[in-house]
């Protein structure tokens, strides 16, 4: 046995700085979206094909009328645009779920806290080159804005990202598929349309009209266009962001918790 | 459900040290909680003198686990660079893969490695940290003859320089060919724990046969260290602690012919003290069952 008398074990190593929270990681993760050429595809061309959509729906005048501008058509993509690419971002859990790779991240010093950190960051950035796809196209098609509330309007857009970050984190933890954008898709359909991204609500069915404040796109869409729109600021636009962000990361957590418990 | 039941389990720094046991004893429960993937519902777990999840943050403490999945969309190299940043202070990636015997594979997608490729680079992941405990569960399930030697060889190599490794499995030959010390389990419960020699030993003794007509079963059974005598027609099954005394009687008394004699092997140790009779020693029992 003396010939592999080890030496005492290095009990002085410690843990990893922020709880595994690194650039490497990011920038892997990064990488394999980008690989991802299905969610690529889906989260940049799907909004420019809905831009030049309701081009042409604008020129046959039907929106001009009630006030709803290129501009506010674009922002309204641009916020579709952030919330599809940030909730295929936050789904792309659910894959590793069915790999079993988060089973193999619990064999590291990841925290989950850092792990759901990079997760949103990844999606973040998705959904902010989205909202940029498509103002390039809006500038390109000649949309017309003060430079400050171009700025503006897609800061806030991009902000919607952090919503449906946390909804795709949920939604990833939920469903059990690897098909799980497939399952969401006609729900995001349904904020769309309900959240006026594509249509001014006053032009929905009363009630639809009615159901509109409670859905999680309406406040989101509502502080995208306020640089373009102006008017009174509705504080009830905020409380739905805050509200509905927090309802979703704290589903997510729940979930993610049941996850990592092993029965 | 109890999958395991009061295990009590020290570990000498530099060992390997193999739980054996059949489907259900509680190998994956047991590694699990050395993991802190599990926690005992009584008692503690300490490993290294701290709580699981503080040795495996700390890299103290890594695995390579039956389930645990990889991205198929990376590939290997990136697999092991994304393991190594979450580590403090991981060990070369290039040493790894070199250890793990895949340097040839970096630049492959996982998803086309094969399962042996596959579970060789969860062996480079588990190195990463250079822990001083490494557990497998169950590491070569599903390789073939060749994936499962050259698996061993690499964890071989790595454990001459004094690393302790624990490995789950229900492969005998992987026990008694790979570990200083076998943890033979059953219902949740250490059974035998010792060398492969002394767990062999455990169902103790010899087997004689021979080719003997008219066998008198008295005299046999009488004879010094015999524990149970079997007769089938022409032949004779003599389970005894002294085979030279059988041995002797059956060349000086008797006709016998063809005698044989042979040592319990680790197999019958792990069927008689991992099969689910209650009796203490179930190798004998069985035996007068069938005798009668």
């Amino acid at each position: 046995m003396s010939a592999k008398l080890p030496a005492a074990p290095p009990l002085e190593r410690q843990a990893p700085p922020l709880g595994g929270f690194n650039l490497t990681f990011l920038s892997i993760e990064i990488r394999r979206l980008l690989r991802n050429r299905r969610t690529v595809m889906v989260t940049l061309v799907v909004p420019v094909v809905l831009f030049l959509l309701f081009k042409a729906n604008r020129r046959a005048g039907a929106l001009e009328g009630v006030g709803f501008t290129a501009a506010a058509t674009m922002i309204g993509i641009a916020v579709y645009g952030a919330m599809l690419a940030a909730t295929s971002g936050g789904a792309m859990v659910s894959i590793e779920r069915a790999q079993g790779w988060s089973r193999q991240l619990r064999l590291t010093p990841l925290r989950p806290a850092a792990y759901i950190a990079i997760k949103i960051l990844v999606a973040m950035l998705l959904g902010l080159t989205s909202v940029t796809v498509v103002y390039l196209f809006g500038a390109i098609d000649g949309v017309q804005m003060a430079a400050s509330t171009w700025v503006l309007t897609g800061l806030l857009a991009w902000a919607a990202s952090l919503v449906f970050a946390s909804f795709g984190l949920f939604m990833g933890y939920l469903l059990p598929s690897e098909n799980v954008m497939q399952i969401i898709s006609p729900v995001l359909g349904v904020f769309s349309l309900l959240g006026g991204l594509f249509i001014p609500i006053v032009l929905l069915p009363s009630v639809m009209q009615d159901i509109a404040p409670f859905v999680p796109t309406y406040g989101v869409a509502s502080i995208a266009r306020y640089p373009l729109v102006g008017g009174a600021f509705d504080p009830t636009w905020l409380l739905s962001v805050v509200v509905w962000t927090a309802a979703f990361a704290a589903a997510a957590m729940i979930l993610f918790r049941r996850d990592t418990r092993r029965t | 459900m109890r999958a395991v039941d009061g295990i009590d389990l020290h570990l000498e720094l530099g060992e390997i040290a193999a739980l054996l046991g059949p489907n259900g004893a509680g190998k994956t429960t047991t590694i699990d909680m050395i993991l802190g993937l599990g926690r005992p519902d009584r008692g503690t777990v300490s490993v290294l003198g701290m709580a699981p999840s503080e040795a495996v943050s700390r890299g103290l403490v890594s695995a390579v686990m039956q389930t645990g999945g990889l991205l198929k969309d990376l590939t290997v190299r990136e697999t092991v660079r994304l393991t190594a940043s979450l580590y403090a202070d991981p060990r070369p990636i290039d040493e790894v893969l070199d250890r793990a015997g895949i340097p040839h594979l970096a630049n492959r997608l996982v998803g086309k490695c094969s399962g042996g490729e596959q579970q060789r680079l969860r062996f480079a992941l588990a190195l990463l940290p250079d822990p001083a405990l490494m557990a497998l569960d169950e590491p070569t399930a599903g390789m073939d003859v060749e994936g499962r030697r050259d698996f061993w060889s690499a964890i071989r190599r790595d454990a001459e320089r004094g690393r302790t490794v624990l490995f789950a499995t229900h492969y005998l030959e992987e026990a008694d060919a790979y570990a200083d010390r076998i943890i033979l389990l059953r219902q949740g419960r250490i059974v035998a724990d010792g060398t492969a020699a002394e767990v062999r030993n455990l169902s103790s003794g010899r087997s004689v046969r021979a080719s003997l007509a008219e066998a008198d079963r008295a005299t046999l059974a009488s004879l010094p260290g015999v524990r149970s005598v079997e007769i089938r027609g022409d032949r004779v099954l003599i389970q005894t602690m002294d085979s030279d005394a059988v041995a002797h009687y059956l060349f000086t008394s008797t006709a016998a012919r063809d005698v044989e004699i042979v040592a319990h092997n680790l197999e019958d140790a792990f069927l008689a003290l991992t099969s689910d009779e209650p009796s203490s020693d179930p190798l004998i029992r069985a035996t007068e069952g069938s005798a009668a």
